[in-house]
């Protein structure tokens, strides 16, 4: 047995920190007969339709990968520079892959992590080559399909020296129960640029827990875009970020509402390590009919020439609550960490100003919140923007 | 067109307007002159419909419709218009945002990008947050052409000519005879600046929630100018 399932083992009943505790036991692995297609074309419409409302379409010729449940249906790479392999596959053909396999998420990090580390897990790679730049994001999806499915997805990228990529996952589901949990694991090289815009969308009663580590080489930057507009019966993910070199940067956008009961629990902590690294984690979110949203965040300053700035603003709208848990940690003189929160209703002089041009009191309330969910996102292609702002939009609309 | 009678309104229990009558007819221009606090915004912002300003007495007409309990927005569709002197800045929400509201349009078209040259406002503030780092003088400008897209046929503004430098008060002043052209209007302006550039034909003088006097708008002024607002208190007595 290997190290890594030793420790997993270990951990198998070790609860999570945070989020409620739930019991694997009660899912299974789906696996789907047949083999990989060869073209996106051939992969089934009942599957496809279901992943265009996270914004990922089949039929663009930027899509890297599909999986649904635990089986990588397709998998195709960009031209010689951006590598796209389900994960099993990889790790057979490279070697030197498992020295970064669960190295930046720890197997014995919580039973999830473990239970992944012990069963098979599915997932894409992607190996972006020194010195190659892909402006068009590269589409990649997983789906649950199956009731009562758990998905163990496995995920790892890797951005070469001066390389640059932006990646749009959507993850899904068709079944109304099911457990996602998803292993990521990033590694930015010198002055390469990732770029992560994860739209999911859920169904009552799925239960999701993604697991992310992140490093960052000198100069390089990651931004991550996290949208979540649908039900979901829980959520609960803290990513890792370790802004190791100088100069290197995070970012981290989250824009989720909890509604009809769902509990959400998102944050991230970036560890700003390098001389002269940054970070920002901003957060949109709206509660209500009964959601529950813990929006937290946490920076912590382990160099004396860093920045940081966090960010949470919650609407509540009628019943629901907001708890945001922003932390800053300096530990030198020369830190410059900051935050700011907010939590409340809308203000009612920017509903009456929206009534007097001749809205309606709920026309008004629509446009303010979503002027709210906007957030302002630089250094990401046009249609990654215009994509997030029209799931956005449209799922606020459809609150109101 | 606006007829106001014996308007009494309450903000947070304290009575602000406490007797007003108004009538303005057809096409006509009047401006309101009073010292801060005597009720002129109050008044502005009843006739537009703000629930916090609660009506105790009295009643609006508006061409013939009652329009006392009136929601804000049914207002609007009848044609009462208001340039806010403070607007309020909304995230997210653009200026382009609210020309399209105001213009119903999906689109910001030619007659929105005349106005826009006019009001000499540049098309990067389109993409900005409405009144969010807006000068003065940007925010009258804006609430301005809001009234130009929104064609109301009673535009009421709250002061216009308040922090507008010199070079921007003809600018706001012109937009404002434009908008007035074939309009019935209710202006509040504290120092009268405005009257330079725009043609008005009544003027009231706001005391402690009364209309103190009424007469031409331009004899009220220069006597409030070279004797202040005493000379109203005595006229109210």
């Amino acid at each position: 047995m290997s190290e890594i399932e030793e420790r997993a083992k270990r951990a198998l009943n070790k609860k999570a920190p945070f989020g409620p505790d739930v019991d694997l036991s009660e899912y299974e692995l789906g696996f789907l007969k047949g083999e990989k297609f060869e073209s996106a074309e051939e992969i089934p419409e009942n599957f496809t339709k279901e992943v265009e409302k996270v914004g990922v379409s089949s039929k663009s010729s930027s899509l890297g990968y599909f999986q649904v449940d635990q089986s990588a249906l397709f998998s195709m790479s960009l031209g010689e520079g951006v590598e796209i392999l389900p994960l099993s596959e990889a790790m057979k053909k490279y070697k030197w892959l498992k020295d970064r396999y669960f190295k930046l998420v720890q197997p014995d990090a919580d039973k999830y992590t473990a239970f992944s580390a012990l069963h098979p897990a599915e997932g894409y790679f992607i190996r972006v080559r020194e010195g190659v730049k892909l402006n068009i994001p590269v589409q990649t999806c997983l789906l649950i399909n199956k009731e009562g499915v758990l998905q163990n997805v496995h995920n790892i990228i890797i951005a070469e020296r001066d390389s640059e990529i932006h990646i749009l996952t959507g993850c899904t589901t068709g079944a109304h129960s099911g457990f996602h949990l998803g292993i990521s694991e990033f590694y930015v090289e010198e002055n390469a640029k990732i770029s992560f815009t994860m739209i999911h969308h859920w169904a009552k009663d799925s239960h999701v827990r993604p697991r992310t580590g992140v490093k960052i080489e000198r100069g390089g930057t990651f931004i991550n875009n996290y949208i979540c507009m649908s039900e979901v019966r829980s959520l609960q993910s803290y990513p890792n970020v370790w802004c190791e070199g100088e100069n290197s940067s995070a970012i981290f956008n989250t824009i989720t509402m909890a509604t009809n009961k769902s509990y959400i629990d998102l944050g991230s902590r970036i560890f700003l390590r390098g001389k002269g690294s940054r970070a920002e984690i901003i957060s949109r979110n709206i509660a209500s009919k009964k959601g529950y949203m813990i929006a937290r965040g946490h920076l912590i300053g382990d160099n004396p020439e860093c920045r940081g700035h966090l960010e949470c603003r919650g609407i509540i709208l009628g019943d629901g609550v907001i708890h945001t848990i922003p932390e800053i940690e300096g530990g030198y003189e020369g830190v410059e960490l900051s935050h700011e929160a907010a939590v409340g209703k809308i203000a009612e002089d920017e509903i009456f100003y929206l009534m007097s041009r001749g809205l309606s009191e709920e026309e008004a309330t629509s446009i303010i919140v979503r002027g709210f969910m906007k957030v302002k996102i630089p250094e990401i292609p046009r249609r990654l923007k215009d994509e997030i702002e029209k799931i956005v939009d449209e799922s606020t609309k459809k609150l109101m | 067109m606006l007829v106001v009678e014996d308007l009494r309104v309450e903000v947070g229990r304290k009575e602000i307007l406490k007797g007003i009558d108004l009538t303005i007819g057809d096409g006509e221009k009047h401006v309101l002159f009073g010292p801060n606090g005597s009720g002129k915004s109050t008044l502005l912002m009843t006739i537009m419909g703000f629930p916090r300003y609660k009506i105790i007495q009295g009643r609006i007409e508006f061409n013939g419709v009652d329009i006392t309990e009136m929601a804000m927005n049914e207002r609007v569709r009848l044609g009462i218009g208001l340039a806010y002197q403070h607007p309020p800045s909304i995230k997210g929400v653009t200026l382009e945002d609210i020309i399209k509201i105001c213009s119903r349009k999906e689109r910001i078209g030619e007659e929105e990008r005349i106005l826009l040259e006019k009001l000499k406002m540049p098309t990067d503030f389109l993409k900005r947050d409405v009144n969010s780092g807006f000068s003065g003088g940007e925010i009258k400008r804006s609430e301005i052409l809001q009234l130009l897209l929104l064609k109301p046929k009673l535009a009421m503004m709250d002061e216009p000519d308040s922090g507008v430098d010199v070079e921007n008060i003809e600018i706001v002043g012109n937009a404002i005879n434009e908008l007035l052209r074939g309009r019935s209007g209710l202006i509040i302006t504290h120092l009268g600046y405005i009257l330079k550039y725009v043609d008005v034909d009544f003027g009231h003088v706001m005391m402690n929630g009364r209309i103190a006097c009424s007469g031409d708008p331009h004899k009220l002024l220069s006597s409030i100018i070279s004797e202040g607002y005493s000379r109203c208190a005595s006229c109210l007595r």
